[in-house]
């Protein structure tokens, strides 16, 4: 500490220093340098050492010089290194360095060094000797196994994590499955088809459907949206679907199943966990005589359903003014019916299809009036095809869809085809 | 399965010229010939290749069971002669490779009509009567230090060979492509090549075969040079002036030179 100024040890303490410095002559600055040196002829054969490295080794000079060549310094997998990649690089190249190897001591044991090479050429350019630099790896070696432990263990974690994951998502397949119908039960005279498709194979969907026998006449389907994902959304849905069958049980009239669905999630889901869904509730009522199916339907805030006519055309069946279930104590439903005579198809659809991003940076939205222009080209084709043909604009749309997409499509067959019902 | 894929194989040199196979050995790839190919480009027609495992082979082509024995590896030149329909080819193989070619040449006989041997060894270890150049105990702690990947092959050159400016001729082709090893598969490759005892295979060669060694080689020494020679009936052996392992690396005017010769002379 010199801050007090000048005083006689401060004074003397650098040219101390400097003083032996200059004691250190190059001889011993070769000899104990804190690195090994030695020198070899081009054969390998050892011409020179440094004391450092001899005590490393645990040998004397008189045992090395003249008589060992470097490879025999090295463990035997080093010396398989060293004649098949270090001495034919370092003859390509000239120099070689930091390449990891082991040198074995005299008694037995082994260090990990870091050893580099360099080739001097005589006067004409020819190679002469070579020289090598050899530093004690240890500490390094030791870190770089704290390395290779730390990241077998990172691997195994990540096995772990990704097995976890694969079995989660089986459970998960299994769950959603039980959301939906295994397969739609047959209806005299009628066919129907359905489809769904998750945006997330991680997550839960929100999305539901059913077709099911009231009595021995009428039957009841519907369609729907829960708000929200994940396993919370899953469990409304289970209550959605069993609350719609059992309401359809005791009163078939589409209003008052919403409205009992209305009643149960709004009492169910108050305060600040509120859940609603959009939702399309229908019977259908085959005629007796003339093939014809009456269809009513109410719905609550869902997108309107598609009629496709066998004529070729196709429209919206409207139901303006329907609230979203559950949010309001008391809320209106519109209810409408139609007719669906052979050749026609009814199709329901979450807004997973309508709410797809499309165009080239996947902005716009697919929208009603396009999914409407498809509709018409496939107007008068069976249940069955349109959902496979809105299973390929599901895929054309491919990862513009953020959503899930229901889709049931249910229909009068055309004049002699076959009744058929399929998921 | 594309065999030429599988191994790699590059085809070059004089299309009309008669077919030589160079073979590269044990933790290494084709590029261990790049001083070798333009010798013997102009008058043959050079087909090089990696073993599965090695170099730029297709990886996922590796069997543990397969490649467990030096029948598996014969198995891939087998493989790559009748990819390209070769007839009377002369195999050049480097160290393990050498013992390769001898028992491919005795799988596929009209495919190999004559072989090279590159400081070839049929076995590594000593016995009595014999000295391989390793006691068992080396081979032992080779087999175990390869199992620690501590020596890392392939990795531990990359550094060495990314900074190569100053000669820029040795550059991008080498470049991660050196003796790339996969260190699993060289495990295997080590396992197999330095526990194999093919002594007993050297008598069934019946093809011109000529023997190169070095005058001083730590893997493969002067003992097992001239035990090969002797095994071999009608073998023609040659010293070269040579350090090391790899005389086609080291001392690839008078490898060439060797090689070159031998070939103009085989009938």
């Amino acid at each position: 500490m010199c801050r007090n100024g000048p005083e006689p040890d401060c004074e003397k303490a650098p040219a101390a220093a400097f003083a032996a410095l200059l004691e250190d002559s190059v001889e011993e600055l070769y000899e104990n340098a804190p690195c090994g040196y030695l020198s070899t002829l081009m054969d390998g054969t050892i011409a020179k050492i440094n004391a450092t490295l001899l005590g490393w080794l645990g040998l004397e000079a008189d045992a090395v010089v003249g008589r060992m060549r470097f490879a025999d310094l090295l463990t035997v997998g080093g010396k398989l290194y060293h004649e098949t990649h270090f001495a034919p690089l370092l003859r390509m190249r000239g120099e070689i360095s930091g390449i990891a190897l082991e040198i074995k001591q005299a008694g037995g044991g082994r260090i990990p060094v870091l050893v580099s090479s360099v080739v001097k050429n005589g006067g004409n350019g020819e190679p002469l000797l070579i020289r090598t630099t050899v530093f004690d790896a240890r500490d390094r070696r030791a870190y770089e196994r704290e390395l290779l432990r730390a990241r077998r263990a990172a691997e195994q974690a990540h096995e772990q994590a990704e097995a976890d994951r694969a079995r989660l998502q089986d459970a998960l397949a299994v769950l959603q499955q039980s959301l939906l119908p295994a397969t739609l039960p047959p209806v005299p005279g009628v066919e129907a088809a359905a489809h769904y498709r998750t945006a997330s194979p991680d997550r839960l969907g929100g999305d539901f459907y059913d077709l099911f026998a009231i009595d021995g006449r009428r039957f009841a389907f519907f369609l729907g949206d829960v708000c929200g994902k994940g396993p919370q959304a899953a469990a409304v849905t289970s209550l959605i679907r069993y609350t719609l069958r059992a309401a359809a049980l005791h009163d078939p009239d589409p209003v008052a199943a919403l409205t009992t669905l209305n009643h149960l999630l709004h009492e169910r889901y108050t305060g600040d966990d509120p859940r609603y869904c959009t939702a399309i509730f229908g019977t259908l009522e085959p005629g007796p005589t003339t093939g014809e199916v009456t269809v009513r339907i109410a719905s609550g805030g869902h997108p309107p359903a598609l009629v496709l006519r066998a004529d070729g055309t196709a429209g919206f069946l409207a139901t303006p003014g329907g609230l979203l279930v559950g949010v309001l104590p008391t809320a209106p439903f519109t209810a409408t019916a139609t007719t669906l005579g052979p050749g026609d198809t009814l199709v329901l659809y979450t807004d997973g299809l309508t709410e797809a991003r499309t165009g080239e940076d996947r902005t716009a939205l697919y929208g009603d009036e396009a999914l409407l222009a498809f509709a018409a080209g496939h107007a008068g084709k069976a249940p069955q095809a349109v959902i496979r043909a809105l299973e390929d604009l599901l895929d054309d749309l491919g990862d513009g869809l953020d959503d899930d997409t229901a889709l049931l499509a249910i229909g009068v067959p055309a004049p002699g085809t076959q009744s058929r019902t399929a998921t | 399965m594309d065999i030429e894929r599988r191994n790699n194989v590059t085809v070059t040199g004089n299309p009309r010229g008669r077919a030589v196979v160079l073979a590269h050995g044990f933790g290494c790839d084709q590029n261990m010939w790049r001083l070798t190919v333009p010798a013997l480009a102009e008058d043959y027609r050079v087909v090089l290749f990696d073993y599965v495992g090695a170099g730029r082979s297709d990886l996922t082509a590796f069997s543990e069971s397969r490649y467990a024995s030096l029948d598996g590896y014969a198995r891939d030149v087998v493989d790559v002669c009748e990819a390209l329909d070769l007839r009377d080819a002369v195999f050049v193989g480097h160290s393990v490779s050498a013992m390769i070619g001898v028992l491919a040449a005795g799988m596929a006989p009209e495919r190999i009509g004559a072989l090279v041997m590159v400081a070839p060894s049929p076995r590594y270890i000593d016995e009595a009567g014999y000295r391989g150049g390793f006691s068992a105990e080396d081979i032992d702690e080779l087999l175990e230090s390869l199992e620690s990947n501590y020596l890392g092959w392939s990795a531990a050159m990359a550094p060495v060979i990314m900074g190569n400016a100053d000669r820029p001729e040795l550059g991008e082709e080498l470049t991660n492509s050196f003796c790339a090893t996969d260190p699993d598969m060289a495990r295997v490759f080590a396992r197999t090549t330095f526990l194999s005892d093919s002594r007993d295979d050297l008598r069934t060669v019946t093809v011109p075969t000529l023997i190169l060694e070095c005058t001083q080689d730590v893997i493969a020494p002067r003992e097992v040079g001239a035990f090969v020679h002797r095994m071999i009936a009608d073998s023609k052996l040659v010293t070269l002036d040579a350090t090391g392992h790899c005389p086609h690396l080291s001392a690839p005017e008078a490898t060439n030179e060797a090689i070159t010769d031998f070939l103009v002379r085989l009938p």
